[in-house]
């Protein structure tokens, strides 16, 4: 039941995973917080929707000034800009492009905070409030947004970091609805 | 030409990707070098030749063993086929792919006709065949770092290089781990782990080695840890000694033997009390950059990093033994002398900058000293005997003081230009990488001067509030850096040691990363961070020969005699490190406060180079 396809059963996700869990391979610190374990990403281009498991924690915090308000007061305080800068990256990856390693939708962002990645990400999972690691998923989700691009001022971003809209992240995996996302489409002029 | 609106609009967010940079610091914001430069004496020229003794820079065996190419740390060839007049000639003889498109600081080591290069993460040591054409791989190691150290790496995931003693090449790893490999199978003889990446120790620096130990330091300042020098013995790896730069006497190996130059470094535990209570556990001090065995005086002398955090406000008090240098006795690590460049430092002016040991006139004798080239953008001229300042200089744009009290030893601070709390304080110069940054200069014997590579950058800081979270970023400031006087970022200086001044010059568009060295043909080589590689009259400064490579250079490039007698220049290319992370690394250039500050000042970087790191062999044809 813990195969590498698991994502196909996306229905019963809750209770494979619950499974899952049982093995030390998943046994995440996630799994002590609340009611859902680890959540499937689609990583690969191609999945369909309903391929793709959803979070039903990720909806409070959709259309949430408050969220990513407070998000963004959390992200200094954790020492998230030590790494990320105001998302411009530095010893981390940048946050304000539309790259994502792992996923950017809201769950997954949610998720790397929770575990961690190898090459560097600390995992946040049992060591920060849940509520609090979707506040800081929503403010690194909207550092991307068209809107909080915009209110930049200055040569410090994400100040202003706009509500994430639910159709933001209502797609599959491939490529964002148009104007959730910056089209950071990047041309580079030589020196004139 | 006229766009259809649509295309327009099309490219109106592709403009934001060049953020433009930032208008230079105006001249009259930093203090002229006669205003605040000092010295004990007047210079006495008469009085003999400036050079380094025989102990510490025999003659030259046409090798390249250590980066610093000698214990005086000279970075002097003494080979003398390539002059300004042939140098139009040099041609780049083969090339070889390092596999790794991060920063390469290292310096090529050349002993026994091979050729070891240790890369940037994931390290990898290359060992190539001088003797044969095209110099074939002899062997590559991979010791497959950590790769969760990437994380904990302040500033690029750079390698400063290693060394070849007694048929070993020994180096570091990000990972904290010190390796030395057999240098004809590549095989490990032994690794000592000794850092810890879950608490944001990584090692970046190049280790030295000297008497049959291997001296090794840490690195982690931008994540509040603890800086420590370590000595290993040659043979097995095992830990002889290790001083710490923060706490109790007993930790920094504080003892009777201890006698510093001035008032202010002497005292019980001052690396506990002068700090806040419990705040020098995590206070930093580190030693990322230059150890420097002097075989004349048996010492070992060591900057120290910065305190952390950045924030100042956070750490009232000298914060011992923070950004200063020791004197150290090698066989066990106990203090001679300590001296503190920058007393409860605000500015991010580590000390661990090179030291270059040489025998200079000074008060009309001759005086065994060290030269430092600070980040708070003085030259220190130091008495190796006692650690006392004979003389200190500014050499890049100042205000963040008006020079050194040689009575007291004291920096003199301007309190306009000290950070606070949640207030931006504007155009601070030098700025956080400082007036100069690890990448070390050369001396010639044959013109008396220093060739130093560095920047002319200053900015704009602001303290925040920063909490301790173990392996995380412990800095607490938000930096946005800036041009200095005149606009250019880098320049190479000529300087006359003991007349207290700069003879010639280079400015550079870009802050020059790379280090320098200098041959007994009077040429002066170094890298750009936009891909140049130059050669430079010695004695004028002015350009001989250049070569584009393939990316920006920030490595150490050498000269060595190859196994047919001919003069060779080797150098990196692949650009990175702190200044070229907006090439190298994830960093958007739209956030100028990115890569603590640094993007601000280098975003327009992406247009005149890309990442790489490629080995660049150049000799004349023959």
């Amino acid at each position: 039941m813990c195969s590498p396809y698991r994502i196909e059963l996306a229905g019963l996700a809750l209770l494979v995973l619950a499974g899952c869990n049982k093995g030390p391979a998943t046994d995440l610190p996630v799994r002590q917080l609340g009611s859902r374990a680890v959540i499937d990403s689609a990583l690969t281009a191609g999945l369909s929707r309903s391929a793709v498991s959803e979070d039903p924690r990720a909806a409070l915090y959709y259309d949430n000034a408050a969220a990513v308000n407070t998000g963004r007061r959390l992200f200094g305080q954790y020492n998230c800009s030590g790494c990320h800068s105001n998302g411009g990256g530095g010893m981390g990856p940048s946050l304000m492009d539309d790259e994502w390693i792992y996923g950017g939708r809201l769950e997954q962002i949610h998720q790397t905070l929770v575990e961690g990645r190898p090459n560097g990400m600390p995992s946040w999972g049992g060591k920060v409030p849940d509520e609090q690691l979707w506040q800081l998923a929503a403010y690194v989700r909207s550092m991307s947004l068209p809107a909080t691009l915009a209110a930049q001022n200055g040569s410090t971003p994400s100040q202003a970091p706009a509500p994430v809209p639910r159709e933001a992240d209502d797609h599959a995996g491939w490529s964002p609805p148009p104007n959730t996302t910056n089209d950071y489409t990047t041309i580079t002029t030589g020196p004139q | 030409m006229r766009f259809p609106s649509t295309i327009l609009l099309a490219l109106a967010p592709l403009a934001a990707v060049a953020q433009t940079v930032p208008a230079p610091v105006p001249a009259n914001e930093v203090f002229a070098r006669e205003e605040i430069g000092h010295a004990l004496a007047e210079p006495t020229p008469q009085a003999g030749r400036t050079a380094p003794s025989a102990a510490n820079a025999p003659e030259d065996d046409g090798q390249w063993t250590m980066p610093s190419k000698n214990y005086a740390s000279t970075r002097f060839s003494a080979l003398t086929e390539l002059t300004p007049q042939n140098v139009k000639g040099l041609q780049p003889l083969f090339t070889f792919s390092l596999a790794v498109n991060k920063g390469q600081e290292a310096a090529p080591i050349v002993a026994d006709n091979t050729m070891f290069v240790v890369t940037a993460y994931p390290n990898y040591v290359y060992a190539l065949d001088l003797t044969k054409p095209g110099a074939p791989l002899k062997w590559k190691f991979a010791p497959k770092p950590l790769p969760a150290s990437q994380g904990v790496a302040c500033c690029d995931v750079v390698n400063r290089g290693g060394s070849v003693s007694n048929g070993k090449y020994i180096f570091n790893t990000l990972d904290g781990q010190t390796i030395a490999l057999d240098v004809n199978s590549g095989k490990p003889l032994w690794r000592t782990r000794l850092g810890n990446i879950n608490t944001g120790e990584s090692i970046t620096m190049a280790p030295l080695v000297a008497k049959g130990r291997v001296y090794v330091g840490n690195s982690g300042g931008e994540l509040g840890v603890r800086g420590w020098i370590t000595a290993l013995d040659e043979n097995t790896g095992k830990l002889l000694w290790k001083a710490y730069n923060t706490g109790p006497d007993r930790d920094v190996l504080i003892g009777p033997g201890f006698n510093p130059p001035y008032a202010m470094d002497r005292g019980t535990d001052l690396g506990v009390k002068s700090w806040p209570p419990q705040a020098w556990k995590i206070g930093g001090g580190n030693v990322w950059g230059w150890i420097t065995y002097d075989a004349e005086l048996d010492t070992l002398y060591h900057g120290t990093a910065n305190p952390g955090p950045w924030n100042a406000d956070q750490r009232p008090g000298d914060n011992k033994w923070t950004a200063g240098i020791f004197a150290r006795d090698p066989a066990s690590g106990t203090a001679r002398w300590f001296y503190q460049f920058s007393p409860h430092d605000e500015h991010d002016y580590d000390g661990i900058n090179e030291q270059i040991l040489l025998d200079m006139p000074f008060a009309g004798r001759m005086d065994k000293v060290l030269i430092h080239f600070d980040r708070n953008g003085y030259i220190y001229i130091i008495q190796r005997a006692t650690g006392k300042v004979l003389s200190a200089d500014p050499f890049g744009p100042v205000n963040t003081s008006r020079g050194v009290d040689l009575a007291t030893g004291r920096l003199i601070l301007n309190p306009a230009k000290q950070t606070k709390l949640g207030q931006v304080v504007g155009n601070i110069c030098p700025t956080a990488s400082g007036a100069k940054d690890w990448n070390p200069s050369s001396f010639s014997p044959q013109t008396g001067l220093l060739y130093i590579p560095h920047e002319n950058i200053c900015m704009d800081w602001m303290n925040m509030q920063v909490s301790y979270i173990a392996g995380t970023p412990y800095v607490g400031a938000n930096v946005h850096m800036k041009p200095g006087p005149g606009g250019h970022r880098g320049e190479l200086t000529a300087w006359d040691p003991v007349r207290r001044a700069p003879v010639w010059v280079d400015k550079e568009n870009f802050p020059i990363w790379s280090g320098t060295v200098v041959t007994a043909g009077d040429l002066v080589f170094y890298g750009t961070m936009d891909g140049w590689f130059k050669a430079v009259n010695a004695r004028t400064g002015e350009l001989a020969w250049r070569a584009k490579v393939d990316s920006g250079i920030i490595s150490q490039p050498i000269s060595y005699r190859g196994p047919d007698g001919h003069q060779y220049i080797a150098v990196l290319s692949g650009v990175g490190g702190w200044s070229g992370v907006v090439v190298s690394g994830p960093v958007d250039p739209r956030d100028g406060s990115a890569a603590l500050g640094m993007v601000n000042v280098m975003s327009d970087l992406p247009k005149y180079t890309t990442a790489g790191g490629t080995l660049y062999v150049f000799a004349l044809p023959h």
